[in-house]
């Protein structure tokens, strides 16, 4: 009886897991998933795969084949005898004309990197407020330290400039917190004092045997010329478009008036149209001996013109804001700079990053506009000295406009990237 | 070359009477800096070099009325000027002068308020086809589409060639010559007109520069020379006699090799009153004596600075022609120096 189980069987341990079948798992599923669905998507696959097919098959033999050491264009065609090649040699032989423009002193090359590795740096901490907030000291130290950087001459220069701007804020410091309006104008009437006193004592010639050798505007170029122009235009234009907005929303009639009527008319005019200004009406109405210089007109120019846009952005994100929030600091008992500096602005500007920087990458790519008034930026110097004026060069179009396309591409689309990020850090809502 | 001046011509013609200065000659001195206006980049003309070192035809003119002026000639300050700003840059005070490949034109010199201080170039606007088209005759053209810069003055003398032979054309509106030739070389347009010169020069930079051929017909005269504002005479005489000097010293066989010794005194009454051995011919211009000589010595005679920068031996490769001496059947005639 015992030798007899009534049971047949009975497993004493779990049968092992099969592998999913093939079609199941892996690279197989995934393509089945997501290229080969169904009969339209492996259709659109084939097609999409022929087409990129096609375009490495041009660009690929174009970059592998490309020459990147002879001196001219004809050079390159005998190197390349007749295969299809790019002739980078543009690239290694004009790359610091591209970069730093055909004026800057080629063994002065240093200052403008070092100004642009101190850029990094003076910028993080305003980016990313994780940091420590010690560092935004050489933020403020830093628009004076690239100024000498990148012209050179006396150090007396930055450090009247300096010297002012360390007067306005003192000043403001002093009274604004009990009337805003003096110390705002008593600011700027110190500003303006410190400076002028302190141009007088710099005595003429002082550019002369400088430690750095004083490099004049005309000379910057390539796209150096548009990082200075972006870097300054988009750091001036959020403060003043931020000042802008609220003034438009103010209840002085005559603030709200000039508000709205310098972004009306700003908005209301081409760009190309106050560069034009800037560089050729001018100087009908300077005194002819007030030479003011040409990168400082373009800077106005092109801040203005940007403040206008960053004010009606920041206007939408003021508007968007419910109306309980104005009553709530109201009924907190804060004044309107109170108001606005801890409840209103953070919340406002939250929402306008996205059209900031729209705006932000839109102006840097204005700065190319430049290069119709004669200033040699990078697309002055690829349509001026070297596609136009060169005997050697003259017909590399793509490797050149690539490479800046190349440029402007990294620089904004790391912009974009950090928006990003900053609205994801500053997302309040949970989900 | 000849870009739009509307906007040079509303401001000039409202606000030339201010701008018009008297004195240049002592402003430059003072300065001890001559601003040259020139082009952004045109091949043999004016372009800077893989060294930022400008280079070309007009910048020569430049370079010797600096040496002319203030004894040296690399006290000159290049400022590029496109098309559309280079007027309003000379009438502005921006610029001393204007050597931009620059066409004489009448109301050039009488509206807009320059004076044009000679001829440095005597051009003419010419039509490139590819030879595949097997046109042999611009006349031929009839129909055609044709790639032109906008608002030059070849975009005028191309209307009128083709309303004066009664044929068709459709134009391609460009704004520089780079884009020009990427546009002619794609096929966009059957043939690309321009500056004869520039024609040459832009066919010597293509692959294959067989494949295309220059009509033999030239359709207007383009006169270009150095240009200063109104009003300022004795400027526009140092200008004008500094490009007769250079003129006069290929006719009279003064080299950059030779000059120095010239200098020194010769037989020839002519030469020792352009080098300043005898008369006072610098004086009565407000230089020193040896303003020619320093001018003739920076790059040599019209001839060598010809030779140098857009002759046959260099890429633009353009044939003397029309700039040929006078006594050899061209159009340069230097006034005589007494």
């Amino acid at each position: 009886m015992s030798e007899q189980n009534s049971v047949a069987f009975v497993a004493t341990e779990s049968i092992p897991p099969s592998p999913p079948p093939a079609n199941q798992t892996g690279v197989v599923k995934w393509l089945r998933e997501n290229l080969f669905s169904n009969w339209q998507s492996s259709l659109l696959t084939l097609v999409s795969l022929y087409l990129i097919y096609v375009i490495l098959s041009t660009f690929l033999p174009w970059v592998l084949n490309g020459v990147w050491t002879t001196s001219s264009l004809t050079e390159c065609r005998e190197v390349l005898e007749g295969r299809f090649g790019a002739c980078f040699s543009v690239l290694t032989e004009r790359w610091n004309q591209l970069l730093f423009g055909f004026n800057y002193p080629s063994d002065q090359y240093w200052r403008p990197t070092l100004a642009f590795v101190f850029m990094l740096i003076a910028i993080a901490p305003v980016l990313f407020f994780d940091l420590p907030r010690k560092m935004l000291a050489f933020t403020v130290a830093y628009p004076f330290v690239a100024f000498w950087l990148i012209w050179g001459g006396t150090i007396m220069a930055p450090i009247v400039a300096f010297l002012g701007c360390a007067a306005a804020a003192f000043v403001f410091g002093a009274y604004g917190k009990n009337n805003f309006a003096l110390g705002f104008i008593g600011a700027i009437v110190a500003a303006f004092a410190v400076w002028i006193i302190g141009t007088m004592l710099i005595p003429d010639g002082a550019n002369e045997g400088a430690w750095l050798e004083h490099v004049p505007s005309r000379d910057l170029g390539g796209f150096m010329l548009n990082m200075m122009l972006g870097v300054t235009c988009v750091s001036l234009s959020i403060p003043l478009g931020i000042a802008l907005a609220l003034g438009r929303q103010s209840n002085m009639p005559l603030i709200k008036g000039m508000c709205v009527i310098f972004i009306e008319f700003v908005r209301g005019v081409p760009l190309i149209t106050l560069l034009f200004v800037a560089s050729v009406m001018l100087s009908y109405f300077f005194p002819p001996d007030a030479n003011v210089d040409l990168f400082v007109r373009v800077v106005i120019m092109m801040t203005l013109f940007s403040a206008a846009y960053v004010a009606e952005v920041i206007r939408g994100g003021l508007a968007a804001l419910p109306k309980g929030q104005y009553e709530a600091a109201d009924s907190l008992g804060l004044d309107y700079p109170q108001a606005m500096r801890l409840i209103i602005l953070p919340q406002a500007l939250k929402i306008s990053i996205p059209g900031i920087v729209n705006v932000a990458v839109g102006l840097f790519k204005d700065t190319t506009l430049v290069s119709v008034i004669s200033l040699f930026d990078l697309v002055g110097m690829i349509r001026g000295p070297i596609l136009g004026g060169s005997a050697e060069w003259n017909g590399v179009y793509w490797e050149l406009w690539g490479f800046a396309a190349l440029l402007f591409f990294v620089v904004c689309y790391g912009i974009s990237q950090y928006s990003q990020w900053l609205e994801r850090r500053l997302a309040t809502d949970h989900h | 070359m000849k870009k739009s001046y509307i906007l040079g011509a509303l401001t000039v013609a409202t606000l030339s009477a201010g701008a018009a200065a008297a004195g240049t000659l002592d402003d430059v001195k003072a300065r001890d800096k001559l601003q040259c206006g020139v082009n952004t980049g045109l091949v043999g003309f004016a372009s800077p070099d893989a060294n930022g070192e400008w280079q070309g035809f007009d910048v020569a003119v430049c370079r010797a009325i600096a040496a002319a002026v203030l004894g040296d000639s690399s006290k000159v300050e290049f400022i590029s000027t496109t098309g559309k700003t280079r007027f309003t840059a000379l009438a502005s005070g921006e610029i001393d002068v204007l050597a931009r490949n620059t066409t004489w034109t009448f109301s050039r010199d009488v509206d807009l308020k320059f004076e044009f201080t000679g001829v440095n170039y005597y051009d003419g606007q010419g039509f490139m086809v590819p030879k595949d088209l097997g046109v042999s005759s611009a006349k031929e053209l009839d129909g055609a589409t044709v790639c032109i810069q906008t608002g030059t003055t070849t975009e005028l003398n191309l209307a009128d060639f083709f309303r004066a032979n009664n044929i068709s054309y459709e134009p391609v509106p460009i704004e520089t010559d780079s884009e020009a030739q990427q546009q002619y070389l794609a096929g966009a347009c059957d043939t690309y007109t321009t500056d004869a010169s520039g024609l040459a020069a832009t066919r010597a930079t293509f692959d294959d520069p067989g494949a295309h051929v220059v009509l033999p017909e030239i359709v207007s005269k383009e006169p270009l020379g150095p240009l200063v504002r109104h009003g300022d005479a004795e400027w526009g005489d140092i200008v004008r006699w500094t490009l007769n000097a250079l003129i006069a010293a290929e006719e009279l066989g003064v080299t950059s090799a030779n000059v120095a010794e010239l200098s020194s005194g010769t037989g020839n009454p002519e030469i020792n009153r352009l080098l300043g051995t005898e008369g006072t011919l610098g004086e009565m211009l407000g230089l020193d004596a040896e303003w020619a000589k320093r001018a003739i010595m920076v790059s040599g005679n019209y001839g060598e600075i010809f030779a140098k920068n857009i002759g046959v031996d260099t890429p633009v490769g353009l044939a003397r022609g029309l700039n040929a001496q006078w006594t050899e059947g061209g159009l340069l005639y230097a006034p005589p120096f007494r």
